[in-house]
C-alpha cells in the first residue's frame, strides 16, 4: 500500500499526513508542480493553507499540475482523501459536491470533536462500526459545509454523508452537521477534521487511524 | 437609500491575496495580468447617507491599511 | 538624491541626540548624508544598539553546559540530546500592535519565526505573552485583545507552526501600551546550525523573499516629508503587513538552502531592515559590504535609497553565497516561488557602502555603525512615592471564601484562556504531547522520545511591587511549570518590557529586575541564551508595570511521563508540597479588592524553592504521582479548583490556616508565594515522597464538588459552578 501526500506551497499538515499514513503503509510526498503520481495506491490532499488560502480556501491549488493528475486518478477509481484544506481543494476541483464556507463562529477554531460514523461501509470507514463515535481534532477557519437543498437530499439518499458532527460540536455551522462526504462513486472522500492528528496515544486519540486502515483494506481489496 | 462601499488595500500596502492570485494566473495561461489588488464590497440600505463616510472609516475599512469609496445607488436607475 | 545634506534638526527628529549626531559627524569626517543619517539613527536607536540596557544585560549569566549558541546570534540554542539543538527566543512587537493589533501581532510572530530559521532550525512552536488594560472596563483593550489574538493565530496557523502555550494579563498600566511578546522554538541538528557573520571577500550578498515596499519606515519618514506634498498619503510610511504564505515558502526554501550547504551565512531582516541585517553581518564577520539598492526588488516604484535601506517589509532574508553557488541558490528560490536578487558583495574594506546603480549614496565604517553607538549608564533611584494608582475594587474586602473563589476564577487574569487558545492550532507537526490547560508547561515530543518542556511567564504587578523579588519569582514560576511536567531547565530567554529608562524610577525597576533574573537563572543553572528589550513603554499617565517576560526550555527523559495538572482518580490523596508561605501582598485578590501595591514582597528562599521543584520533577519523571500543579495567582484555593476543572472531578480538602500563615484564612486560601505545588497520587506514593520533601496530605480526590474545610469555614462548589465562573473571558469573544 503506497500513499502519496500532495505538497503545495502553503501546505502545513502534509508531513503529519505522511507520518499517519506510514503507520499503515508506505507514504511519499508529491510536489504540486509534478504530474507524476509515482504509482501510488491512494492520494491524500492534506491540510494547511495552500497558496495562503487567498481568494478562497483551495481556489488556487486546484489548478496546480499535480491536481490534473489527481482528477484523472480519481476518474479511474483511485482512492483520494481530502483533509481540511484538502477537502476544500477537492470541492473547488469539483471532485466532491458542495463548498466550505467561513465558520459560523467567524473564527479559526481548534477543538477535539466527536464524529458519528454514518456510513461504515465505505472505502474510508470500513474499519468502523455504524453509529460509532470517533474523537478527532478539527482546526479550521472555513469549515461550514454548504450545498443546496437538492444536493443535500441526494447526498443523504446515496449514502454520501459519511461522518457527522455530534450536534453540540458542530461549531462551524455545517448544514445537517456534515463533517465528511464522499463522491457518488465512493472513491473520493473529504472531511474537515484531521484524522492524521489522531493516530498516536502520546499526542491525542488513535481514532483517526481507522480511516487510514480502511483505505489500506480498500486498496488491498482492489489489488486482490 | 441603497449604497455600496468598496474597500481596497491602500496604495503601497502589501496585498498578499492579490499577489497570490497574480502569480497563479500565468500557470492557467493568462498572461499580461499585473497589479492585482483584492478588496471587498459592502452593500447596504441606509436612511442617512451622510453617515456613510463615518461608518466606512470606523468599521467597514481599517483606515490604516485600507481605502474606501462610497457609491450611492440611485433607486431610479435600478 | 537631494543635494542638500540633512541637518542636526533632522537628526534630532530621527531620535539622535545632538551629541550622538556630533559623534556620527566625527566618525564620518563630515556631516552624514540622507542615507547615512537614516542608517546611523536606526543602528544607534535603543532598539538596535540597546544603549540603555547593554551594560545591564552583560551581568546576566549566559554560559552553561547545555548552551550551544548564546546571546548575539539571531536566537540562542541549547543541546537537547542526540545531536539535536533547540533554538529559542522571545521578542516583542508592542508598538506595532498598539497601532494595528492584527498585523502588529501577526508580524511579531513572523519576525520571531525568521529568527529561528535564520540559524537553520525548523520552527516547531510558538508561545505568546500578552498584556492589555482591563478588558472588563476598557472597550479599547477588548478590541486589542481580540485582534492581537486573531493576528497571532492567523500567522502561526497559516504557516503551520503550533502555538502551544502562552499567558495574558489585564492591568490598567497597560491600557495605553499593550504588550505583545512572542516566543518561538526550533529544532536543528547541532552541526548544521548557521551563524550570521559575513565571510569570504568577493562572496555575493543575496536578498530573497518578499519585495521591498514602504512598510514600517517609521521615524525615518522625516527625511522624506520635506520632499513630499503634505497631502500625498500614498508615500507615507505604512503599517507592516504580514504574509504567512510568503514566509512559509521562505522557511522551506531557507531550510533547503542550508540542507544543501549553499549558504555561507544567513540573517533575517527585522527591525531596521537591510540596514541592520547587512551591518550586523559585516560587523560579525569583520568585513565590509557593498550594496546596490537599485538591485533590490521593489513593490513600489520610485523609492528613495534611504527608504530601501530602512524599509521593514516582512518576509525577507539576506544571505552570503559563494559566487559559484549563486545559480543553485536562485534555482532553489525559484522552486519555492521566492524571488531573489544578488544585491551586493563582501569586501575587505570594513565599510558599509551603499550604491544606487553607479552612484555611491552612502559610505560608513561598519564599526562606527554597529559598535560605536554611545552606551548610557542608568541613574537608578528607588521611588519614594507609589508609581501606580491602586486598581479599582471589584470584590468587597469582606466577601467570604465561597464568593471570593468564584470571583477569582472568573477574573480576567485567572479565567480560562480557552477562548484565546482555541483560535490557535496547537497540534500541527505532530509533536504536541499536552494541549493548553492540560499541564502547566507545554510538552513536545522529540524524535528520541524525550520531551521538551516550555513555559513562558511574567507577572508585572508583582515585579512592580518588588522588582528584584518579583523578577526572581517570575523565573522560579517558569521553572515550577517545567517541574510539573518533569522537565529540568536548560536555558532561558527574556524580554524586558519597561518604561522610559532615562527616568530614575524606571531605571531602578530595570536594574533590580535584571539582578533578580540573573540571580534566579544562576540558582537554577538556566542561563540566558537570548532575548530582547522593549523600553519607553510609557503613557502620559506613567510607565507600564515593569514586565520581564521569561521563557524557559527544559528537558524530560520520557515525554510519555509528563503527567497532567488535573486530578485523575477517585480516592487518591492530595498533597501540598513545599514550604509554602502565602501572602496577600500584590496578589490577585488584593488587586480585585483595589488595594494599592505593597512596597516590597516577602523574602524568597531560592534554594528551598529549587529543592522543592527538583523533588516534584523527580516524582513526575518517575511516574509516581498522578498530577502536579504549581500554586500561582489566586493561591491554593484557585490551584485546587483548576486541578478539579482540568480533571473534571471533585476534591475534599482540609486545611489548617495556622500552618500556612499567621492564621489569616484569606491568605491561606488565596495568598500567593513561590514554592508550593498541589500533587495527587496513591497514598503510598505520596508517603514515599514525604520522605524526600516537606509535604502535607490535605485531602483526597473524588465526587462532583470541591469541598474545603478551613479555619472554621466549610465552603463548597459544584464543578459546574467552578466551570461557569472560569469561563469569564468568553464574553470578550462574542
Amino acid at each position: 500500500m503506497k500513499f502519496g501526500v500532495l505538497r503545495f506551497p502553503g501546505s502545513c499538515d502534509e508531513v503529519d499526513a505522511q507520518l499517519a499514513a506510514s503507520k499503515v503503509g508506505e507514504a511519499v510526498l508529491l510536489w504540486h508542480g509534478d504530474r507524476d503520481l509515482q504509482d501510488v495506491d491512494a492520494v491524500i490532499v492534506p491540510g494547511g493553507f495552500s497558496y495562503g488560502d487567498y481568494l478562497r480556501a483551495g481556489a488556487i491549488a486546484r489548478f496546480s499540475p499535480v491536481m490534473e493528475s489527481v482528477v484523472e486518478f480519481a476518474g479511474d477509481g483511485g482512492l483520494v482523501l481530502g483533509i481540511c484544506n484538502g477537502f476544500q481543494v477537492l470541492c473547488e476541483a469539483g471532485l466532491l459536491p458542495g463548498a466550505l464556507l467561513p465558520n459560523a463562529n467567524r473564527r479559526f477554531t481548534f477543538r477535539q470533536v466527536s464524529l458519528e460514523v454514518v456510513e461504515p461501509g465505505t472505502s474510508f470507514t470500513s474499519e468502523c462500526e455504524a453509529g460509532e463515535r470517533l474523537s478527532i481534532p478539527a482546526k479550521h477557519g472555513s469549515g461550514r459545509y454548504y450545498a443546496d437543498e437538492a444536493t443535500l437530499e441526494a447526498l443523504e439518499q446515496n449514502g454520501q454523508v459519511v461522518l457527522r458532527y455530534e450536534p453540540a460540536e458542530n461549531f462551524n455551522g455545517s448544514l445537517r452537521d456534515i463533517a465528511g462526504v464522499r463522491n457518488e462513486a465512493g472513491n473520493v472522500f473529504g472531511l474537515m477534521p484531521h484524522p492524521e492528528h489522531a493516530v498516536d496515544a502520546l499526542t491525542g486519540s488513535t481514532d483517526g487511524l481507522r480511516i487510514f486502515e480502511s483505505m489500506r483494506a480498500a486498496a488491498e481489496g482492489a489489488h486482490a | 437609500m441603497r449604497a455600496r462601499v468598496l474597500v481596497r488595500p491602500k496604495e503601497g500596502i502589501l496585498d498578499p491575496q492579490g499577489e497570490a492570485v497574480e502569480r497563479a494566473l500565468p500557470a492557467l495561461g493568462f498572461g499580461g495580468v499585473s497589479e492585482v489588488r483584492i478588496g471587498r464590497m459592502v452593500e447596504l440600505e441606509i436612511d442617512d447617507p451622510s453617515q456613510l463616510e463615518e461608518i466606512s472609516g470606523k468599521l467597514l475599512a481599517n483606515p490604516l491599511v485600507e481605502d474606501f469609496e462610497i457609491e450611492l445607488l440611485d433607486p431610479a436607475a435600478q | 538624491m537631494p543635494e542638500e545634506l540633512p541637518t542636526l534638526d533632522d537628526a534630532v527628529a530621527l531620535g539622535l541626540t545632538a551629541e550622538e549626531y556630533e559623534l556620527a559627524c566625527e566618525k564620518q569626517g563630515r556631516p552624514p548624508n540622507q542615507v547615512e543619517l537614516a542608517m546611523y539613527s536606526l543602528l544607534w536607536s535603543e532598539h538596535c544598539a540597546y544603549k540603555h540596557s547593554k551594560k545591564l544585560l552583560g551581568t546576566l549569566p549566559t554560559e552553561g553546559s547545555a548552551v550551544i549558541m548564546g546571546p548575539g546570534e539571531n536566537a540562542g540554542a541549547v543541546d537537547v540530546g542526540d545531536g539535536l539543538a533547540c533554538a529559542f527566543k522571545v521578542e516583542s512587537h508592542n508598538h506595532p500592535s498598539a497601532v494595528e493589533p492584527f498585523q502588529g501581532a501577526a508580524t511579531g510572530v513572523g519576525g520571531i519565526l525568521r529568527d529561528i530559521f535564520a540559524i537553520g532550525a525548523r520552527p516547531v512552536a510558538v508561545l505568546d505573552s500578552l498584556r492589555f488594560g482591563d478588558v472588563r472596563s476598557s472597550e479599547r483593550s477588548r478590541y486589542l485583545l481580540e485582534h492581537a489574538v486573531a493576528g497571532i493565530g492567523h500567522y502561526g496557523n497559516s504557516i503551520g507552526v503550533p502555538n502551544i502555550g502562552g499567558e495574558v494579563y489585564f492591568e490598567e498600566p497597560y491600557e495605553q501600551n499593550c504588550l505583545v511578546n512572542a516566543m518561538a522554538l526550533g529544532l536543528a541538528e547541532s552541526e548544521k546550525m548557521i551563524r550570521s557573520a559575513a565571510a569570504g571577500v568577493g562572496n555575493v550578498v543575496l536578498l530573497y523573499g518578499a519585495s521591498t515596499g514602504r512598510d514600517g519606515i517609521g521615524g525615518a519618514s522625516v527625511l522624506a516629508s520635506a520632499e513630499l506634498g503634505e497631502a500625498d498619503d500614498s508615500k507615507r510610511p505604512t503599517v507592516q503587513v504580514g504574509d504567512p504564505f510568503e514566509e512559509k515558502k521562505l522557511l522551506e526554501c531557507s531550510l533547503e538552502l542550508l540542507e544543501r550547504g549553499l549558504l555561507v551565512s544567513l540573517q533575517d531582516l527585522g527591525a531596521a531592515g537591510l540596514t541592520s541585517s547587512a551591518c550586523e553581518m559585516a560587523s560579525k564577520g569583520e568585513v565590509g559590504i557593498d550594496l546596490d539598492v537599485a538591485k533590490v526588488p521593489l513593490r513600489e516604484a520610485d523609492m528613495e535609497p534611504f527608504e530601501i535601506m530602512v524599509s521593514e517589509s516582512q518576509e525577507r532574508m539576506l544571505c552570503i553565497v559563494r559566487p559559484e553557488d549563486v545559480e543553485a541558490v536562485r534555482e532553489c528560490c525559484e522552486k519555492w516561488e521566492v524571488s531573489s536578487a544578488a544585491i551586493g558583495e563582501v569586501t575587505d574594506s570594513r565599510r558599509m557602502r551603499v550604491f544606487s546603480g553607479e552612484e555611491l549614496v552612502g559610505d560608513m565604517p561598519v564599526e562606527a555603525l554597529v559598535d560605536d553607538c554611545p552606551l548610557y549608564d542608568l541613574a537608578p533611584e528607588r521611588p519614594t512615592e507609589p508609581l501606580y494608582p491602586p486598581p479599582p475594587a471589584t470584590v468587597a474586602a469582606d466577601a467570604g471564601p465561597q464568593e471570593t473563589l468564584l470571583e477569582l476564577l472568573g477574573a480576567p487574569n485567572l479565567a480560562s484562556r480557552r477562548p484565546l487558545f482555541e483560535q490557535y492550532d496547537s497540534i500541527v507537526q505532530s509533536r504536541t504531547v499536552r494541549r493548553p490547560e492540560e499541564t502547566d508547561a507545554a510538552v513536545l515530543v522529540l524524535p528520541s522520545g524525550a520531551g521538551l518542556g516550555v513555559s513562558i511567564d511574567g507577572n508585572g504587578r508583582r515585579v512592580a511591587a518588588d522588582p528584584y523579588r518579583g523578577a526572581v519569582a517570575t523565573v522560579l514560576e517558569c521553572a515550577a511549570n517545567l517541574a510539573c511536567v518533569g522537565a529540568k531547565p536548560l536555558g532561558t530567554t527574556n524580554n524586558l518590557n519597561f518604561g522610559n529608562p532615562e527616568k530614575p524610577h524606571v531605571a531602578w525597576q530595570l536594574t533590580e529586575s535584571v539582578r533578580g533574573i540573573g540571580d534566579a537563572c544562576r540558582a537554577l543553572d538556566a542561563p540566558i541564551v537570548g532575548g530582547n528589550v522593549s523600553l519607553y513603554n510609557e503613557a502620559p499617565s506613567g510607565p507600564i508595570y515593569p514586565t520581564p517576560v521569561i521563557g524557559m526550555v527544559g528537558l524530560l527523559p520520557d515525554a510519555a511521563r509528563c503527567g497532567h495538572l488535573g486530578f485523575v482518580e477517585e480516592g487518591e490523596a492530595i498533597a501540598l508540597v513545599g514550604r509554602f508561605r502565602p501572602s496577600l501582598a500584590a496578589s490577585e485578590l488584593a488587586r480585585l479588592r483595589g488595594e494599592p501595591l505593597p512596597d516590597g514582597l516577602p523574602e524568597i528562599d531560592v534554594a528551598q524553592v529549587a529543592a522543592t521543584q527538583e523533588a516534584v520533577r523527580e516524582a513526575v519523571r518517575g511516574g509516581r504521582i498522578s498530577s502536579a500543579h504549581d500554586i500561582a495567582e489566586g493561591g491554593l484555593a484557585v490551584a485546587l479548583a483548576e486541578c478539579c476543572l482540568a480533571g473534571s472531578i471533585g476534591a475534599t480538602v482540609e486545611l489548617d490556616p495556622e500552618a500556612l500563615t499567621d492564621g489569616s484564612l484569606d491568605a491561606a486560601l488565596f495568598g500567593e508565594a513561590p514554592g508550593g505545588f498541589i500533587i495527587s497520587g496513591h497514598q503510598g506514593a505520596i508517603e514515599e515522597l514525604a520522605a524526600q520533601v516537606g509535604l502535607a496530605v490535605i485531602g483526597h480526590v473524588g465526587g462532583e464538588k470541591l469541598s474545603l474545610d478551613a479555619g472554621g469555614e466549610r465552603p463548597e462548589w459544584t464543578l459546574d459552578q467552578l466551570r461557569a465562573a472560569h469561563d469569564g473571558l468568553v464574553a470578550c469573544f462574542p
